[in-house]
């Protein structure tokens, strides 16, 4: 190597060394990019995969999940155990347990895409903690639409079908919220002025907290 | 001729008169990228020899494929390699669909090649920051997550999650490309050529990066057949192995892209021919973006409970990594006679031991972090 | 009052505690400058939890440190082991006791300051091997024999510099050296290009030198964590880890001090006026710590050196150079007053 070539890779070099200092000055001009994440959270797409959930039926307030057993056998991991009741002066069953090994589920979405009745949908919860393994094990997605249920009531005064009356699994068993963030306390919706013939078009269904961009619109009837 | 060209050796390495000492690097190691060990016979900080002992990160996957129906194995492809879920997805969902002689909609092909691309993207990112952690460069990890954080979001908007996607369904895709996600994807590919540059400026040209990987670490093509390595690190040898080229699939033949090949066969080759690919790879996505055709996203009969007739049938892909295939054996039943998984990091690990033979530790494991290794894969 | 204050063990007792205050409060707060640089570098706020905007973050630190057992892995020579944290905080703390901070801040006015610090200076290094030595660990033991090589490839063009340095000044007082360079910027030996062109290239060497003799990235090879886990410090655990890490930036404060002083005409002022009283320190300090901000800019920009193209460039590069410059000054000195008599 001659002393020219030398010379000239030294300068080349420092010169790229310069290069990057200009580079990472200039990143450091700009302005923070993180979420500082306890005190701030992102919205999560619509499309998020969060642990399943039951759908609220907002003609009955209840489950529209007939426990026909489609999700438990097409999850992968064996995850979910579902059981089913025959209520009072229905022909059809209807989910009475839905439990969810958190610890097992693999988010894949075999269960929702196998539903044939559409009742089950992904959550958008994302910061699930809790201090009780039980909580992940045996997480009682029953229970949490019993509470959906509950809020659903309070915004129906006047319950539209007799069904929803004799509803058995009403025990009013307050849902431990699992998630950090969502405070069961959504802005309670008032009942549209009540059109007894038609009450479930208008009923609007009460969203979870984390308000899920996809809760259906308030339609004037 | 590499090994003249300024690779250091020990000079006494093998004359039997030095002490030698046992190094066991891992599984805990903060270069070992996950579990990987590394027992390595050393004299001084030259290494005689390197044995990788895989198997700590070891899930059964194929065992599990013998015992799921076909559907419910699904999730599993995207857990092998994290990095590369969707193209992993593609090989397996492409070789039932070969099986099934199931014909899927040009809509959900295309959509299926522009999340590939946009994974291989997100996986050189990672892969980019990790080496330059593994050469003790700590911010450009956080650039590449910066931008590689777009790339998740778009994918978690199409298809809700950010790392194990599980996108790909036999006969299509899980739900239809929206046009939020296919405009977000133009702004991307407008967003990342920049970038490409900055990331050029501030690493590929700096003198202390190209000294310590130009010339280090060489595999020759030779090498990489013996093994069976395959993706950038036989690119990086100059042999343009591509299986997007050599074994067509999905709509790659329709799209105009180069295979970017370096002969010097060194850790600096296959640098060169992964930033080269994240271009490539953009380029792939825009011409894909224009092509892409409206219509339905799944194939019109996909029977609901999958039974392909008994044979034996394969399907490869260009992973991150390397050449993936999934070879699956079907007795006509529900449940797969036999999954076999071909994963690159496995064949482009076992290289590492006859490689890195008289580097010096440092050396050597840049070479590991110029291999792109992702410890799951391996293991499987 | 007054003569108390000057009572010479009052006074040395006095400077011993502002001496330690400061390396203490320095090496803390550097450590939160650092990673706070870090995090502005790569886009983020950096530690921000622990008091407002992250100020108290060094105090968690310390307690979490103190706090921690001072474990002595069995089979290791205790005594070392102990000593080497020791060993690795007391020079930085004595080098300190010569460096002027401001015309009349010093607390022991050596007339041979310069080769004090850099003899004390050196110990740093026996201390790191010593640790590395001692703890009985494979990853250790290859850290400890790469700082003794790169310490002896490094002193080198460092002190070659130093002599051409001593040369142009005539003088081994940190505080003579200091007082030369008073008046305008360009009185600083940094641009004193007509007793030598090469002064900024002498600068660059003795930047990198001492860089590399602090064990800062690029040129950590001591640590090396992608390597050899924590190097030196692997078997170190609780403040036997803290004191290595607080050694590292009471080094780097030394070093760039030194760098001031030689270069960047220490406490003098660079416009002239605004020079003397309490404006000295403010200098000094604010030099000293743009330096350190330098440092911590570089060591967030570059990937680590392969250690045997460290060794390349001090042998193949800095010490033909610095050689030269050794040279070029000797020549200049000897034949400018010839050439242009009226300057001198």
């Amino acid at each position: 190597m001659s002393l020219k070539t030398a010379i000239r890779e030294t300068y080349d070099g420092f010169k790229s060394l310069i290069t990057g200092m200009r580079i990472t000055a200039r990143e450091a001009a700009k302005p923070t990019i993180t979420v500082q994440y306890p005190h701030e959270t992102l919205p999560m797409p619509d499309r998020f995969r969060g642990h399943v959930k039951l759908i609220l039926d907002p003609a009955t307030g209840q489950a529209k999940c007939n426990a026909c057993g489609l999700c438990v056998r097409a999850c992968p991991s064996n995850s979910l155990e579902v059981d089913g009741a025959k209520r009072e002066g229905e022909k059809r069953k209807s989910v009475s347990k839905y439990e969810l090994d958190f610890t097992t589920c693999s988010l894949c979405g075999c269960c929702v895409e196998a539903c044939p009745s559409d009742a089950i949908e992904y959550s958008k919860e994302y910061n699930v903690v809790s201090r009780d393994r039980d909580d992940f094990a045996k997480m009682d997605i029953y229970k949490r639409l019993q509470a959906e249920s509950e809020e659903w009531k309070k915004t129906h005064p006047t319950p539209p079908a007799p069904p929803a009356e004799a509803a058995p699994a009403a025990t009013p068993t307050p849902a431990t919220p699992v998630a950090a963030t969502s405070s069961p306390a959504a802005a309670p919706v008032v009942a549209p002025a009540a059109t007894p013939a038609k009450p479930a078009t208008s009923a609007p269904v009460p969203a979870p907290a984390a308000a899920s961009p996809a809760a259906p619109e308030q339609k004037p009837t | 001729m590499i090994a003249e060209k300024g690779l250091i050796t020990s000079g006494h390495a093998s004359d039997g008169t030095h002490e030698t000492f046992t190094l066991n690097l891992g599984p805990q190691h903060p270069a070992a990228h996950g579990v990987l060990r590394v027992l390595m016979t050393m004299d001084g900080e030259w290494i005689q020899r390197a044995e990788p002992i895989i198997g700590y990160i070891h899930r059964m996957h194929e065992k599990m494929g013998e015992n799921r129906s076909w559907a419910k194995f699904l999730p599993n492809t995207s857990r092998i390699d994290y990095l590369s879920a969707m193209n992993y997805t593609h090989a397996y969902v492409g070789a039932v669909e070969r099986a099934l002689k199931i014909e899927v909609p040009e809509r959900a092909e295309y959509a299926r090649v522009i999340t590939s691309e946009l994974n291989r993207i997100s996986s050189h990112m990672v892969w980019w920051g990790a080496l330059l952690l593994d050469l003790g460069g700590f911010t450009p990890i956080l650039y590449a997550f910066d931008d590689r954080e777009k790339i998740l979001d778009l994918l978690e908007g199409l298809c809700g999650a950010r790392l194990t996607y599980c996108y790909y369904r036999f006969g299509g895709l899980y739900n239809d490309v929206d046009d939020a996600f296919l405009k977000g994807t133009r702004d991307f590919v407008a967003h990342m050529k920049p970038r490409l540059t900055m990331y050029r400026e501030l690493v590929t040209d700096n003198i202390i990066l190209r000294k310590r990987l130009t010339d280090i670490g060489p595999i020759s093509a030779d090498m990489c057949r013996r093994y069976g390595a395959t993706g950038p690190v036989i690119r990086g040898a100059g042999v343009a192995y591509d299986v997007r080229t050599v074994e067509p699939y999905s709509v790659y033949p329709k799209l105009k892209f180069k295979i970017p090949t370096y002969p010097q066969a060194d850790s600096m080759a296959r640098y060169l021919v992964r930033m080269d690919e994240m271009e490539q790879s953009l380029s792939i996505i825009e011409q894909a973006l224009d092509l892409i055709p409206a219509g339905p996203f799944m194939a019109p009969k996909v029977p609901r409970v999958i039974k392909p007739p008994a044979g034996d049938y394969c399907y490869a892909v260009e992973a991150a990594r390397g050449r993936f295939m999934v070879r699956i054996v079907s007795d006509g039943k529900e449940i797969p006679y036999r999954v076999k998984l071909r994963a690159p990091s496995f064949s482009n690990l076992s290289l590492y031991e006859e490689a890195s033979k008289g580097m010096i530790l440092p050396d050597a494991l840049a070479m590991m972090g110029s291999l792109d290794l992702v410890i799951p894969d391996i293991d499987r | 009052m007054i003569d108390f204050l000057n009572l010479e063990p009052v006074r040395i007792l006095l400077y011993l505690v502002a001496i330690c205050a400061f390396v203490g409060a320095n090496a803390a707060y550097l450590v939160l400058a650092e990673r706070k640089g870090a995090g502005r570098i790569q886009r983020r706020p950096g530690p921000n939890e622990a008091g407002p905007a992250g100020i108290l973050q060094p105090l968690a630190d310390g307690i979490k440190l103190l706090a921690k057992q001072v474990m002595v892995p069995p089979g290791t020579d205790a005594l070392l082991f102990r000593a080497a944290p020791l060993m690795v905080m007391a020079p930085p703390l004595m080098c300190l006791a010569t460096i002027p901070f401001g015309d009349s801040i010093v607390a022991v006015n050596l007339n041979i300051g310069l080769l004090f610090v850099f003899s004390f200076g050196s110990i740093n290094v026996m201390a790191l091997m010593l640790g590395g030595w001692a703890s009985r660990n494979k990853y250790a033991i290859i850290s400890a024999a790469r700082v003794v090589s790169q310490s002896v490839a490094y002193e080198i063009p460092m002190l070659l510099v130093v002599i051409t340095m001593l040369m142009v000044t005539g003088t081994l007082d940190l505080s003579e050296v200091v007082k030369q360079q008073a008046g305008w910027f360009w009185h600083w030996n940094l641009f004193k290009v007509w007793v030598n062109p090469l002064m900024p290239v002498t600068f660059v060497i003795f930047f990198t030198c001492m860089l590399a003799e602090t064990n800062r990235a690029p040129f950590d090879m001591a640590e090396a964590e992608s390597e050899l886990v924590a190097g030196a410090f692997t078997e170190y655990g609780g403040m036997g880890f803290g004191v290595f890490f607080m050694a590292e930036y009471a080094n780097i404060v030394v070093g760039c001090c030194l760098a001031t002083i030689l270069f960047l005409g220490g406490w003098q002022s660079p416009i002239g006026a605004l020079s003397g009283g309490l404006w000295g320190p403010v200098w000094f300090l604010g030099k000293m710590y743009a330096l350190i901000f330098t440092v911590i800019w570089i060591r967030w920009t570059f990937p680590r050196t392969q250690f045997y193209s460290l060794l390349n460039l001090s042998w193949k590069i800095l010490i033909p150079v610095s050689l030269g410059t050794l040279l070029l000054t000797g020549a200049m000195m000897k034949l400018m007053p010839f050439v242009f008599p009226s300057l001198h």
